[in-house]
C-alpha cells in the first residue's frame, strides 16, 4: 500500500478528489480529508488502485508525491523495533555490545552493585565539570586485602575501552563462585575497576566531538581546553613525549596531577596502600606495555614483566587470533613522560601494564560496535593471565 | 653502511610500514579493494651518510573483502636526511596477484555516474564504527586519498591512520573521471592529534586514483 500526498491548486481539484473518494470499489482510506485548496490530502491507496489513482491524478494536472513508499514495510520495522524494545525490557539487561552515553553506564554500575552483595559501587572524587569518578569495588571481604587495579576511559575517544571495562566488570560478578580462577582471584585479593576515568571527556565525545581524548579543564591563559591524563602523572612529568602547549593533544599541563582526575586516583591508591597491581587500557595498536615510558632504559623487574606480558598476549591471541605487542613504551610506542603505569610502578606498584586494545587502524577509534564484545573478551584472557600470577605472588 | 635488523614491535619499523601501506593503497587500492597490514614479518634499517635513513620491510597484507587470502610484499622506504618538505621514497614489489575487482568497480562506477544528484556524505564510519554497505566503496576510496597523504607527509616522527571521513562530495565532471572532494581525519598516533585534510580523488576503473593537484 501507498500513501500519497496530493497538493491542490484550486476549487475545482478538490471536487476531483471527493469523486475520487466516492468510489467505494477503489477502497481509498483518507488520512486527511480533501476541503481547502491550501490544505494537503494524505490518502493510502491500497496496491491494486494505486496505479489507476495516479493515472487519474496526473490525467487532472493534479499534483502528489509519495508520502511512503510501501505501508507494510514501516509497519513491519515498527513491529520489530516494539518487539526488540519489549524484549530489552522484560531482561532488563544491559547491551554489551554496544556504545553507551554516561549515563547508562552509570546505571549498570548501579545494578551491578545491587545485584551482588560483594560489589560495591564507590566514588573516589569528582571530575573538572564535577562528574562523579565512579569506581567498582570487588571485595568478598578481609579488611584491605592486596588489590588490584583496571581503569579505561582515561583517553575518552577509546570507546572499545569504557565498554569493554563494563562486559569485564560484569564477567567477573557473574562467574564469581562458578569459575575457579576468578573465585581464588577474589577470595585473596580485591578488585577496583574505574570503568571512566575521563567522564568530562567521554561525555563531550558524545555531545561535541567524537574524536576528543583529554580532560575538560579550562587552561590559565589560553583559549584551548583541556590536558592529556596519560601526561600528568608524577613520573618524568613534562619531559619528552609530552606537549607544553595547551593545544596540543598530549598537553603535560601546568603541573604534575594538576588535573583532578588524576589525583583522585593518585590519593585512592595511596591511602589504600596495598595495591599490587596497576592496569589501565587505551586504545587502538594491539599492544601490550609495561614500564618506562618516561625513560628508554629497562625497569629492575624486566625480565618477570617482559615474560609475564608475553604470556598474557598468548591468551589474548589464544581466542581469536589477535595478536598484541609485548615491550617497554618506549620501545614500542614512543618516550612519552607522566604516564599513568611509570608513576604506579615507581611507587612500588610492580605489576604495572598499559594495554592498546583492537584495531590496528582500519577504524582505529570508531571499532564498530560488534566488536566490542569480542575485544573485552580476549582482553579479559590477558588481565586474568595478570591477575592469576599476581595472586600467585601476592597472597 | 650496513642494514641492520630491527624487531617489527619496534616502533620505527612500524612507522615505516605504515607508509610503505599508504602508498600502496594509493597504487593499487580502489572502491572494490581496500588493503591492510596483516604482520611486519621483518624490518631492517641503513643509515646512509649524506643521504637519508632507508628502512628495507617484509609485510603480509590482506584486502579488507577478502580476508581468507594474503598476499605478501617487500618495501623500501627511504626518508631524506633533514628534509620536512620532502615525501619518502617508497618502493614496493607485491609477490603474487591481488583479487580481481573489476566486476565491483565497474558497478560503483555505474552507480555513482547515473546518480541524479550528486553524491554528499558525512561521518564514515559514524560514532559507533557503522559504514552503511552502499557506502563503503566511497569509504575504501577515501584509504586511497589517505593514502597519499600519508605517503606524502610522513616522516620517521609520525604514525598516519586514517580516522573518519569527514565529509565527501562528489563533484560531476565532464569527462569520465569521478571526482569526490574530501575532508580527511587524520590521526597521528606520536603527537595524538586529529587533524582535517582536504583532497580531492579522482578515480577510473581502468585508469585507477590519482589525487588532484588543483
Amino acid at each position: 500500500h501507498q500513501v500519497l500526498r496530493i497538493k491542490t491548486k484550486n476549487e475545482e481539484e478538490i471536487k476531483q478528489l471527493q469523486l475520487l473518494e466516492s468510489l467505494e470499489h477503489l477502497e481509498l482510506d483518507f488520512w486527511i480529508n480533501p476541503s481547502a485548496p491550501a490544505l494537503p490530502v494524505d490518502v493510502r491507496i491500497p496496491a491494486a488502485s494505486v496505479q489507476s489513482v495516479k493515472a487519474f491524478l496526473e490525467s487532472q494536472g493534479i499534483e502528489y508525491s509519495i508520502l511512503i513508499e510501501d505501508l507494510q514495510d514501516v509497519l513491519d520495522k515498527e513491529k520489530q523495533d516494539m518487539a526488540e524494545s519489549a524484549q530489552r525490557q522484560r531482561s532488563s539487561s544491559f547491551d554489551f555490545g554496544a556504545y553507551h552515553t554516561l549515563d547508562d553506564i552509570n546505571e549498570e554500575l548501579d545494578h551491578l552493585a545491587s545485584e551482588y552483595s560483594f560489589v560495591e559501587k564507590i566514588q573516589i572524587g569528582e571530575s573538572y565539570e564535577k562528574r562523579p569518578l565512579y569506581v567498582l569495588k570487588f571485595s568478598t571481604g578481609g579488611s584491605n586485602r592486596p588489590a588490584i587495579w583496571l581503569d579505561a576511559g582515561i583517553h575518552s575517544r577509546e570507546w572499545v575501552t569504557q565498554a569493554s571495562a563494563l562486559w569485564i566488570a560484569n564477567k567477573i560478578a557473574s562467574d564469581y563462585g562458578t569459575d575457579d580462577s576468578i573465585t581464588s582471584l577474589l577470595d585473596k585479593m580485591d578488585l577496583f575497576l574505574l570503568p571512566v576515568a575521563n567522564p568530562d571527556g567521554f561525555v563531550y565525545t558524545h555531545t561535541s566531538n567524537r574524536m576528543w581524548r583529554k580532560t575538560r579543564s579550562k587552561i590559565a591563559g589560553s583559549v584551548c581546553v583541556g590536558v592529556d591524563p596519560n601526561r600528568n602523572w608524577d613520573a618524568g612529568f613534562g619531559g619528552p613525549g609530552a606537549s607544553s602547549r595547551p593545544c596540543s593533544d598530549s598537553y603535560h599541563g601546568p603541573s604534575a596531577n594538576s588535573e583532578v582526575e588524576v589525583k583522585s586516583v593518585v590519593d585512592f591508591i595511596k591511602n589504600h596502600g596495598n595495591f599490587k597491581a596497576f592496569l589501565t587500557l587505551h586504545s587502538y595498536s594491539q599492544l601490550l606495555m609495561y614500564p618506562y615510558g618516561y625513560k628508554c632504559t629497562r625497569p629492575d623487574d624486566y625480565a618477570e614483566l617482559e615474560s609475564l606480558g608475553r604470556a598474557a598476549a598468548s591468551s589474548i591471541r589464544s581466542l581469536y587470533g589477535t595478536t598484541f605487542q609485548v615491550g617497554t613504551i618506549c620501545k614500542t610506542i614512543y618516550q612519552a613522560s607522566g604516564g599513568s603505569i611509570d608513576w604506579s610502578y615507581d611507587n612500588g606498584i610492580k605489576y604495572s601494564f598499559a594495554f592498546e586494545l583492537r584495531d590496528t587502524g582500519r577504524y582505529g577509534f570508531l571499532l564498530p560496535a560488534n566488536q566490542i564484545i569480542p575485544a573485552a573478551k580476549e582482553t579479559w584472557l590477558g588481565l586474568k593471565r595478570i591477575m592469576e600470577h599476581v595472586r600467585d605472588k601476592s597472597a | 653502511s650496513v642494514a641492520m635488523e630491527l624487531p617489527p614491535s619496534h616502533f620505527s619499523a612500524a612507522r615505516a610500514a605504515a607508509v610503505a601501506v599508504g602508498y600502496l593503497r594509493y597504487l593499487r587500492g580502489g572502491p572494490g579493494r581496500g588493503l591492510e597490514l596483516r604482520e611486519l614479518r621483518r624490518a631492517r634499517r641503513q643509515d646512509i651518510d649524506d643521504v637519508g635513513h632507508k628502512y628495507y620491510l617484509e609485510l603480509e597484507l590482506e584486502d579488507v573483502l577478502d580476508k581468507d587470502r594474503t598476499v605478501n610484499c617487500t618495501a623500501e622506504v627511504l626518508y631524506h636526511l633533514g628534509s620536512k618538505t620532502s615525501a619518502p621514497d617508497v618502493q614496493v614489489t607485491v609477490q603474487g596477484e591481488l583479487r580481481s575487482t573489476e566486476e565491483a568497480e565497474q558497478e560503483f562506477y555505474n552507480r555513482i555516474r547515473s546518480l541524479e544528484k550528486e553524491l554528499v556524505a558525512e561521518n564514515i564510519p559514524d560514532s559507533h564504527g557503522n559504514v552503511p554497505p552502499e557506502l563503503e566503496p566511497i569509504h575504501l576510496l577515501a584509504w586511497v586519498a589517505s593514502g597519499y597523504l600519508i605517503w606524502q607527509n610522513s616522516t620517521e616522527n609520525t604514525t598516519f591512520h586514517l580516522a573518519q571521513v569527514k565529509h565527501v562530495k562528489q563533484v560531476k565532471r565532464s569527462d569520465e573521471d569521478l571526482q569526490f572532494d574530501y575532508v580527511l581525519l587524520l590521526h597521528d598516533m606520536v603527537s595524538q592529534e586529529v587533524l582535517p585534510w582536504e583532497v580531492t580523488l579522482l578515480w577510473h576503473p581502468q585508469r585507477g586514483a590519482r589525487v588532484s593537484q588543483s
